[in-house]
């Protein structure tokens, strides 16, 4: 935050002596980000190898849960959802689908090379050469597949992401 | 290893043994038989019921390639006498049908599913003939030697 021109973070207790209230005073751009990109909830979408290094990113050894990322099993509660695996051509219409049925705001990571561009699977008749082709990805996370430590890499660079946003931007842009 | 003379009684057996069996091969521990398109469905049921050769478990059904014509190949295992067998169908290349063994072993009911779907073979009596693993809508049979791929909206 000191990075920032935000401004002072006020309290009550700075700006009325005697009170001591739990008021803050912040920018909205600033509070809405933090929230954002401190629960991001995710639609986990493990379709191949990469998905057991998913798991295990959520276990106990690398655990996402202190990151705030949860796994939701439905894109209606999901505002992140985790590409991991191949994408073939019978599954990419669901992929689609899946992320319309995602509510705003929406991430996506593509998660190991196949979802990034084909992967070891690029010359296959039946595979989608990146997941990029069907939905628009934020974080592409390198590996095949990456180890647990990249895909929460993959996650602070977009919650880096997610702390730039602003409010005036994304009005303008659904306007 | 499944005994010498059970492949001989089996081709030997008229229950089974018309000259539609053909060749076998004895050297691994899976004795290959040759068996005509027609012959499948009769040749399953013995292999399943009949005692001393009791082929409860198909392990795997898949299918190759060839420059001319095409194999369909069963493996066969025995979990109680535990033995194995191997029998391979010869068919063309235009419009092959083989019997379905999905009555005699219901494990053949995907594994069908899937030979159909990559080699174009057709299974006569299957319950569900359609493709398991390519879009429904897709053109062609990709694991076939002579298959083209047409590139699509995704390429």
């Amino acid at each position: 935050m000191a990075d920032r021109n935000v401004g002072p973070l006020l309290t009550a207790a700075d700006m009325l002596p005697g009170v001591g209230g739990d008021i803050i005073v912040t920018e909205a751009d600033f509070f809405i980000n933090w929230a954002r990109r401190s629960s991001l909830w995710a639609l986990t979408f493990g379709l191949a190898c990469c998905a057991i290094e998913m798991m295990a990113a959520y276990a106990a050894r690398f655990d996402f849960d202190r990151f705030g990322v949860i796994p939701r099993p439905t894109p209606r509660q999901a505002d992140l959802i985790i590409i991991a695996g191949t994408v073939t051509k019978k599954m990419a219409p669901r992929i689609e689908r899946l992320y319309h049925q995602m509510p705003d705001p929406k991430y996506v990571i593509s998660m190991g090379s196949c979802s990034n561009c084909g992967g070891p699977y690029y010359d296959s008749y039946s595979v989608v050469k990146g997941v990029d082709k069907v939905i628009p990805v934020d974080v592409y996370v390198c590996g095949c597949p990456p180890r647990p430590e990249a895909l929460m890499y993959g996650v602070l660079k977009l919650q880096e992401k997610i702390r730039e946003k602003s409010l005036r931007q994304e009005i303008n842009a659904s306007a | 290893m499944i005994s010498e003379e059970l492949v001989n009684a089996l081709i030997e057996n008229p229950a089974v043994s018309r000259e539609e069996v053909e060749d076998v091969y004895r050297d691994s521990e899976f004795p290959v038989l040759m068996v005509e398109a027609d012959a499948v469905g009769a040749v399953s049921e013995f292999l399943r019921d009949t005692e001393g050769y009791e082929f409860d478990f198909l392990k795997n059904l898949t299918a190759v390639d060839f420059e001319g014509h095409m194999h369909v190949v069963y493996h066969l295992y025995s979990t109680s006498l535990r033995h194995k067998i191997m029998l391979k169908v010869q068919v063309g290349r235009e419009q092959p049908v083989v019997p379905s063994v999905e009555p005699v072993w219901r494990g053949a009911d995907w594994q069908e599913r899937e030979v159909f779907d990559l080699f174009g073979i057709e299974f006569a009596g299957h319950p569900d003939p359609r493709r398991i693993m390519l879009p429904e809508d897709w053109q062609g049979h990709p694991l076939r030697k002579d298959y083209v791929h047409e590139p699509d909206h995704y390429d």
